[in-house]
């Protein structure tokens, strides 16, 4: 089988997996999971940036907000139905993305890091400041009359299990495709010595803003569902700590991988609900896995997997 | 016809010239060496040429444009091609993935396969293709770096030391490449092994302290007693 066979029967496979699991897991499985796919998309969406590209961000959580806000607020405020308040937080987030890689990739590595940090606190304190509309920390909730898709009640578990695994198809696939791509692979030279890159001439300012933009814009659309799948927007998810939750499930899984976020989330998600049913100081547990995984497998699970067996992991 | 000409071009680190007042004049076609006590200035010169390090004064001209305020990316892509020093592959992609995104600003598709396997070819490491350039021996890599730089088809070519490291064996297929190259491309050939310039080079410029000392045919250079002086010290 090439390579390309290899990779397509892969993660095609993963994803008729996922399908077919809707119907035999056991209604809190099944609940966990849809979450887990959303999640994953959104690190999907991160590691575009972070594990392509080679950027490390700390304001994600800005373009993850965009999404559910633009998304909820319009629904609450303006009356819009599920399709075009979702249409609305994916743009609103690619905007966002678009007008802060602007001004973030004048910066590299750490001044990066700290750049994409203080913009996403300000959505944070913004998100705050209008309390009225978005009720803070409190956040507010959307109602099950207002997440009617297209007559489709996304209230309903069934439904919400499909559109969850919908949107992480179409993220997984995209971001497949795009890596397979001369712009994916310039991404990764870039990451691995961008002076080379821009000596063989390439722009490498403007593959890295669309490299932003593309990753905004799947975190948004992340943002967007989760708000809609679960009915609820609230500030935390501006936080900081929706920053970091993305790079610590695609590190993981795998940076660079396009399984490697899945892997993450899905790992990560599980080794807290698991320790916490052990024990109170669940945190520990989760802690000493991390660390020993990152003794142990410093590329995360899908990286070592492409380092030990499949060498032709995209 | 002249193809790269630059007027007073001059880089000041701080207090250190490292360039000073530089004219120089290449021809359409021709086999140029720079050549150079070491820290006399050429790779300053050349990063100042193709876009790597902004000029503290001066003007460059390339095909009769003048381009001293273009970015690097986009003088490439009016067909200048840069091989580096400091070897400067993609450690961690193949072989051949470093050679197609040379190759791929210019071709898509399947002609991105041909033109890699063709120009690994030239430089003898089509067997090499899909290692990871980073276990390539040294000297390898320095013939990955020109197999980079070729198959872009660049208008001039650029090579910084490019025999460095390199075995006897593979500077004699070097010496052939260039001539073979000179078909095709200008070449600007920092280097310091001197049988490979007097064998390749049409004309020879030698820079000192950061400015042109002499300039001439490889046998007038060879002769000339302030070149003599300045690499052995004595001047
Ligand atoms: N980025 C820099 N900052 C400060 N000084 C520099 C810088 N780059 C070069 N120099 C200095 O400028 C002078 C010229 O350096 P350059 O690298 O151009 O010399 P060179 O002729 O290429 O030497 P070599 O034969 O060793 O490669 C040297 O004294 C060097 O130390
Ligand atoms: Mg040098």
């Amino acid at each position: 089988m090439s390579a390309t066979a290899k990779t397509l029967t892969l993660h095609l496979g993963l994803l008729a997996v996922l399908f077919a699991l809707q119907f035999v897991l056991p209604a809190y499985h099944h609940g966990n999971l849809a979450r887990i796919m959303v999640l994953a998309s959104y690190a999907v969406g991160y590691n575009i940036l972070f594990g392509y590209t080679g950027l490390l961000s700390l304001g994600h959580a800005l373009f993850f907000a965009a999404g559910m806000y633009g998304m909820g607020l319009t629904i609450q405020y303006a009356g819009f139905t599920p399709a075009p308040a979702l249409i609305v937080g994916i743009l609103a987030g690619a905007v966002v993305a678009a007008a802060l890689a602007l001004l973030a990739l004048r910066t590299t590595g750490v001044a990066f890091l700290i750049v994409t940090l203080m913009f996403a606190q300000a959505g944070y304190l913004t998100i705050l400041y209008f309390g009225e509309y978005t009720r803070g920390d409190e956040g507010f909730v959307i109602q099950a009359f207002d997440r009617m898709l297209w007559g489709i009640d996304l209230s309903n578990p069934e439904n919400r299990y499909f559109a969850a695994w919908g949107l992480f198809a179409v993220c997984l696939l995209l971001c497949l495709r795009l890596v397979r791509a001369p712009f994916g692979k310039t991404l990764v030279a870039i990451r691995e010595n961008e002076e080379r890159v821009r000596m063989l001439g390439y722009n490498t300012f403007a593959h890295k803003w669309g490299a932003m933009v593309i990753s905004g814009t799947i975190s948004a659309a992340a943002g967007a569902f989760y708000g809609l799948l679960f009915g609820y927007a609230g500030a935390t998810f501006a936080s900081v700590q929706y920053s970091i939750f993305p790079l610590l499930w695609v590190l993981l899984g795998g940076a660079g991988t396009v399984l490697g976020p899945f892997v993450g989330t899905l790992f990560m998600f599980y080794l807290i609900d698991l320790s916490s049913g052990v024990t109170t100081a669940y945190l520990l547990i989760v802690g000493v896995a991390l660390v020993l995984l990152t003794l142990f497998a410093p590329q995360g699970l899908t990286g070592e997997l492409r380092r030990r067996v499949w060498r032709w992991l995209p | 016809m002249t193809l790269l000409s630059t007027r007073g071009l001059s880089k000041h680190f701080d207090g250190l010239k490292a360039v000073t007042g530089v004219d120089f004049d290449l021809e359409e076609g021709e086999v140029r060496a720079l050549i150079g006590p070491n820290g006399a200035g050429k790779t300053t010169l050349v990063g100042m040429i193709c876009g790597r390090i902004p000029p503290s004064s001066g003007t460059v001209q390339f095909d009769s444009a003048d381009i001293t305020a273009l970015p690097a990316h986009k003088r490439i892509l009016r067909g200048m091609a840069y091989t580096f020093q400091i070897t400067s592959v993609f450690a961690r992609l193949p072989a051949a993935e470093n050679v197609a995104l040379a190759a791929r600003r210019r071709l898509q598709g399947d002609a991105v396969d041909e033109a890699v396997d063709d120009a690994l070819n030239r430089v003898g490491l089509l067997d090499r293709r899909d290692e990871e350039a980073g276990n390539l021996s040294y000297g390898h890599q320095r013939l990955l770096e020109i197999a980079m730089g070729l198959v872009q088809r660049p208008r001039l070519l650029i090579l910084d030391e490019p025999t460095q490291g390199l075995a006897d064996s593979e500077i004699d297929a070097f010496k052939a490449l260039i001539r073979e190259l000179s078909a095709e491309a200008t070449i600007l050939l920092i280097e310091h092994n001197m049988s490979v310039v007097m064998e390749t080079a049409d004309r020879v410029t030698v820079l000192n302290f950061g400015e042109v000392l002499a300039e001439g045919t490889p046998q007038q250079i060879h002769e000339n007693d302030a070149v003599q002086a300045a690499y052995l010290g004595t001047g």
